[in-house]
């Protein structure tokens, strides 16, 4: 399935930030790396169904701003309590200045 | 040689000890004693979720089967009546006896009891799921709801019961709700959020008498105003749980008091959460106790970590929020370390306060805004706090300045 979708333009995230992108029905976060990397998860915190994109990134990590769960937005992975299930990941590429994720 | 672990008390802290004793490699016995008869839950929702939602649901942080899988003992319903220190054993109200190498003491607070006669069964209290239970069935429209005290947990059952249409007063002693650790500032907002809502505050109001006949209660006020109420639910504070640790001979100031190892006098018993007063290393060692789910949690993983001989000492700064309607409110550090106020504006009618202290260090941040508007400012100020950073006000104050270049400073 190539279902690539545009989400923002790049410059709209800054480094080490993260931004909410709905598409669907469905919400996701956006990441920009310290790095300058661009990576996609599930929109919502695995704990209590919290917008992510209202979090802190540091490093390669999200924190929740809820309940401050945290999980690595490179892979997905929760980092211990109060979260233990991993968020989903999707692909992203930088297409013309474009940031597109595959939502499959 | 294989060492005996046993934790009193199963709520967030006692749980989040055992698993972390797993999480850890520790492999011999790990057994949680805890007097309620459910599996370790988490109480913030208690006065929130678990109140408004469809059903009552319980927020359990682990399953019996992860319990079972971990080797974690969960013994349920039970309480701990005494520890023998010279035999290295606690006594359980089954008759049974436990022995142990290390003892973690994570028992809780109750609620403070009001100290006036009257009250009956339609006076209530909330600590765990069963009150929570009890309260939810008489929230509904046209009951009459009296909140006697204007702190976190009554004005989250206030929220609640006008979410489920009941008519809701709240009565408070001090001049003015949520007078300690929230500025003025700040329950002003909350204040007036109530009152957009419907709910009636009554604040400096002393209660003079209570008379509860078992169908209704009547309150009369100092003033002379009286609040009847087909349920009237006390939240005035909380008190830790210490008889065990005191009838054992250790030392209680304001709850267990424990070393910034979170160990008391006796080098094989820990206590963690609300139960306990530790120096707060953030600000130069001061006592303090916590009722605060984020404490409990951090400090039932590192009691863990230290009877397990990691000699780590307590570094976090304490952090707390509340969820009433739509607005949260998010505190880190201790507020009444500042000396001075630097307000900083946000998105949508958010805003944080920033305390510093008189040497220009930053020492807490209180903030309230709709959804989770200040959490991610909150937190940044809160790794600043624990950096003991001395930021420039006008930084602080300055919208387009943002934290976390603070931070890297």
């Amino acid at each position: 399935m190539s279902d690539w979708v545009e989400a923002c333009d790049a410059e709209d995230i800054d480094e080490e930030d993260v931004m909410r992108f709905d598409h669907g029905g469905r919400t996701f976060a956006i990441y920009r790396s310290p790095d300058d990397e661009y990576f996609a998860t599930d929109g919502l915190c695995s704990h209590e169904k919290v917008h992510l994109a209202d979090g802190l990134v540091m490093d390669d990590i999200i924190e929740c701003p809820k309940h401050n769960g945290r999980f690595n937005y490179k892979t997905g992975a929760a980092r211990g309590a109060p979260v233990c299930v991993n968020l989903r990941t999707y692909p992203v590429k930088l297409d013309a200045g474009k940031v597109l994720i595959q939502i499959g | 040689m294989t060492k005996a672990m046993i934790i009193i008390g199963a709520g967030e802290c006692g749980g989040r000890a055992a698993l972390a004793l797993r999480d850890l490699g520790f492999e011999g016995p790990v057994t949680l004693v805890g007097d309620e008869p459910h599996l370790p839950y988490e109480r913030p929702p208690l006065s929130k979720e678990a109140m408004t939602g469809e059903a009552p649901v319980i927020k359990a942080i682990t399953s019996d089967e992860i319990l079972a899988e971990r080797s974690i003992r969960h013994i349920h319903s039970v309480q701990a009546v005494a520890i023998d220190r010279a035999a290295h054993a606690v006594r359980l109200s089954d008759g049974s006896a436990l022995p142990y190498d290390k003892l973690l003491l994570a028992t809780g607070s109750l609620p403070r009891k009001l100290p006036m006669p009257g009250l009956g069964a339609r006076c209530v209290y909330l600590r765990t799921y069963n009150d929570a239970q009890a309260i939810r069935a008489h929230l509904r429209a046209g009951n009459r709801v009296a909140i006697v005290g204007g702190g976190f947990i009554g004005l989250e059952l206030a929220a609640s019961a006008r979410k489920l249409g009941a008519d809701v007063t709240v009565v408070e002693a001090q001049p003015r709700i949520l007078m300690r650790g929230v500025p003025a500032e700040i329950a002003e907002i909350i204040h007036k959020q109530h009152e957009a809502e419907g709910v009636t505050i009554l604040a400096g109001q002393g209660i003079s008498a209570i008379a509860d006949d078992g169908a209704e209660v009547r309150i009369t006020l100092a003033g002379g105003l009286e609040v009847v109420a087909d349920l009237a639910i006390i939240g005035i504070g909380a008190v830790p749980v210490t008889t065990l640790a005191a009838e054992a001979g250790l030392s209680i100031d304001n709850g267990i008091a424990v070393d910034a190892e979170l160990r008391t006098g006796d080098p094989d018993i820990f206590a963690a959460g609300d139960c306990c007063s530790f120096p707060l290393a953030v600000y130069g060692g001061r006592r303090v106790r916590l009722e605060a789910w984020r404490n409990a949690q951090e400090q039932g993983a590192l009691a863990a970590r230290n009877m397990l001989g990691a000699g780590e000492a307590h570094a976090a700064v304490p952090w707390f929020w509340s969820d009433q309607y739509g607005l949260t409110l998010q505190i880190a550090g201790l507020s009444d370390e500042g000396h001075s106020v630097v307000r900083r504006d946000l998105e949508d009618g958010a805003f944080i306060l920033f305390h510093l202290a008189g040497d220009g260090r930053l020492v807490a941040a209180s903030g309230i805004g709709p959804g989770n508007a200040v959490a991610r400012d909150i937190r940044l100020a809160e790794m600043l706090i624990a950096k003991r950073a001395t930021p420039a006000p006008e930084a602080l104050g300055s919208q387009t300045v943002k934290l976390k270049s603070l931070l890297a400073a």
